[in-house]
């Protein structure tokens, strides 16, 4: 065992595979992910990308091998999930925001409701967060009113609303009008910048060569390539990134 | 047209009391019974699930008339003679109405609390299991609230027609507002005079629900609480 | 049970035809469908009354089916009972007073339901009609009630099988219909009220449960058909 590697990793997949019946839909991944870095998973639909980082925080369970998420394995039987979950934020790929609930009691319910803390603390941090995001205006509004480029920013404010060493985003810019795809990828690069670590599934490949300090491609299940931007945009002559880039330009 | 005395208006009243009693102890006895019956269908037996399905078939295709007078009629006779002798000597007509009334609400209750949960979607559960959230938290600060408000119209309006339905226990002699409009009529002759007080007394209580059921339905609206802010 | 059902069969399905009056099931069925058949039309008028452009008529229509839904069947069963004799000066039969109260009462709900399947259709649909020239009752007829009555179709259904429940209460005013007929049977009985009762539930029980079935499955192929499903 390396462990230097192992210590730094702050997310670490041990040769996991996950199986729907018989369809594998995850096989033999092993990545370790250190602190500080920004990794993007992309590949073409149902490649199992999407599975991959639902994994992390346990919303997906697996058959096989071990995730290991800041020193804790996620799917031992002893861990305690809601405990792990705050240590890592989730954004989706349709937001998600809970629609009863104004746009600052999104970003404060986990810090009041599950980690207990008060209530002043958690307000002052929200507006903080969304002030960041850019929404500090749009405290007291519902996320019914918003459009979806600032929901899926509230969403990324309620995410570090739990200060989560890792944060996952799950194609957090496929369901936006292409017009607002921008605003969402601004502030993931500024989170970028400040250190978060972040594994991001998107097919933004200017943001992947922009902030990304490694891209992870998979297809069928399996990691096809794990290489930096440069790399993998210059050199790489494997005929199924090939056709996955040749595709995502002709969409552009 | 005849007046009524102040007696006999009096008997009118005492009518509407027992209507809005019937009324309150049915509902309340048919939330909770609706809320054990979600709870069963929910679980993975299946024949947790027969039963509820069966319970709630059986409410909707029969008649309340007809479960009412099952009730009265009927279930005595399943009961031990000195249960039997002792409900008839205590009211045993309002009893077995409230059971019969709050049994065939059940189903429907349950029904529309069903169909409320069912609109959240899934994504809404893992947002909060993402967050932390334990299943009983999860369901007490995200699903509940949401389900409670896309429920609330459906069973507003089931509480209107229980409401009226409760003039059904009539049939078996429980001197609520019907029974006791009939009795005077049967006495007075005022016939204008009673059916029209009667149904002035059963359209206050039903504007009284329905101007609740809006009053919480604006009270819980989104939109609304936000321009309060 | 079954030496019930031997004996006093006939009793539950017509009653004491052919030596007596027509009654049981039969009557029941007869009240329901002519319940349904009548009330239709009245409903359909209510609801276009409730949507046009007159604001007296949409006034006047939502009060009538406000009052309608305020008051419990069985008061405006009695107002039809009492009144028409002293309105007509004729005196009126028990079968008749019940199909008035349920074709007012069962046009009120069905104006609702089928207001609501109006409203739901997109506002396109009404533009491409006048788009191509056509009149506001051609545009009504041949584009909106098709598609808002078939929309609404569950909602009607339900509908439909509440009429035959509500027709239990015609053994209030003594109308000869299945419920009667079972207590006929009972009062004749006297010692059995609870298998005379399950008889009768389970009679209610078979018909609108078939019924909703089959409506429903009709329905389902008739959405498949159109590409609906």
């Amino acid at each position: 065992m390396n462990a230097t590697v192992r210590d730094a990793a702050i997310v670490s997949f041990d040769n996991v595979s996950k199986w729907y019946g018989e369809y594998r839909a995850l096989e033999n991944i092993s990545i370790d992910i250190p602190k500080g870095q920004v990794v993007v998973v992309c590949g073409p639909s149902g490649s199992g990308k999407s599975t991959l980082i639902r994994t992390v925080n346990g919303l997906e369970p697996i058959q096989e091998g071990r995730i290991i998420l800041d020193g804790t394995d996620v799917h031992a039987r002893k861990t305690d999930l809601n405990q792990l979950r705050q240590k890592v934020g989730f954004v989706f790929q349709h937001f998600n925001l809970f629609p009863h609930m104004s746009v600052l009691d999104n970003v404060t319910f986990a810090p009041i409701k599950i980690q207990k803390k008060p209530k002043d603390e958690a307000r002052d941090f929200a507006r903080k967060l969304l002030d960041r995001v850019g929404l500090a205006e749009k405290a007291d509004t519902f996320p019914g009113f918003l459009s979806g480029g600032q929901q899926q920013r509230v969403a990324i404010a309620r995410a570090l609303a739990l200060r989560p060493p890792v944060i996952l985003f799950d194609e957090p810019t496929s369901a936006l009008d292409p017009e607002m795809v921008g605003e969402v990828l601004l502030v993931m690069k500024s989170l970028a910048s400040e250190g978060m670590t972040m594994v991001c599934v998107t097919h933004e490949m200017g943001f992947a060569r922009e902030v990304g300090d490694r891209i992870v491609f998979m297809d069928q299940g399996k990691v096809i390539l794990d290489d930096t931007p440069d790399q993998f945009f210059s050199k790489s002559d494997h005929p199924r990134v090939q056709r996955f880039l040749a595709d995502i330009r002709r969409e552009a | 047209m005849d007046l009524l005395t102040a007696d006999q208006f009096q008997q009118l009243l005492w009518g509407m009391r027992t209507t809005i009693i019937l009324f309150a102890v049915s509902w309340v006895m048919a939330f909770a019974l609706a809320l054990v019956l979600v709870v069963v269908r929910a679980t993975e037996y299946r024949l947790c699930r027969w039963f509820v399905d069966g319970f709630v078939a059986y409410h909707r295709n029969v008649p309340l008339l007809v479960q009412v007078m099952f009730w009265y009629f009927g279930m005595p006779e399943l009961l031990p003679e000195n249960v039997r002798f002792w409900l008839y000597d205590h009211n045993a007509e309002f009893s077995f109405a409230a059971i019969a009334l709050a049994l065939g609400s059940s189903a429907y209750v349950a029904e529309d609390i069903r169909s409320g949960l069912r609109a959240i979607p899934n994504t809404q559960f893992e947002a909060a299991s993402s967050l932390g959230c334990s299943y009983l938290q999860s369901m007490r600060y995200i699903v509940v609230p949401q389900a409670l408000r896309i429920s609330l119209p459906p069973l507003v309006s089931r509480a209107l027609l229980l409401f009226k339905n409760t003039s059904i226990a009539m049939a078996i002699g429980v001197a609520e507002l019907t029974y006791r409009t009939r009795e005077i009529e049967n006495m007075t002759f005022k016939t204008f005079t009673v059916f029209g007080i009667a149904t002035v007394l059963y359209l206050i209580g039903t504007f009284t629900l329905m101007a609740f059921g809006s009053w919480l339905e604006n009270r819980t609206r989104l939109d609304r609480k936000a321009a309060a802010k | 049970m079954i030496e019930i059902l031997q004996d006093y069969g006939l009793n539950f399905l017509v009653g004491q035809y052919p030596h007596g009056p027509l009654g049981g099931l039969a009557m029941t069925l007869i009240v329901a469908a002519l319940g349904i058949v009548l009330s239709f039309p009245i409903a359909i008028i209510f609801a276009l009354a409730r949507i046009s452009p007159y604001r007296s008529l949409r006034w006047l229509s939502k009060g009538v089916v406000n009052f309608v839904r305020g008051i419990p069947l069985l008061m405006l069963i009695f107002w039809c009972y009492f009144v028409i004799p002293i309105v007509t000066g004729y005196s009126v039969s028990g079968f008749t007073t019940l199909v008035v109260a349920l074709v007012i009462y069962e046009a009120a709900y069905l104006s609702e339901i089928i207001r609501s399947g109006i409203e739901a259709l997109p506002k396109g649909q009404t533009e491409a009609s006048q788009a191509l020239g056509g009149s506001y009752a051609l545009t009504v007829r041949s584009v909106i009630l098709p598609q808002a009555l078939f929309n609404v179709l569950p909602g009607m259904t339900s509908q439909f099988i509440s009429t035959i429940k509500e027709t239990s209460l015609g053994y209030v005013i003594a109308v000869n219909e299945l419920t009667f007929s079972a207590n006929q049977v009972n009062n004749m009985l006297l010692t059995q009220p609870l298998q005379v009762f399950t008889i009768l539930a389970a009679t209610y029980f078979l018909v609108c449960f078939v019924l909703t079935r089959t409506l429903s499955t009709i329905e389902t192929r008739i959405r498949r058909n159109r590409g609906m499903a």
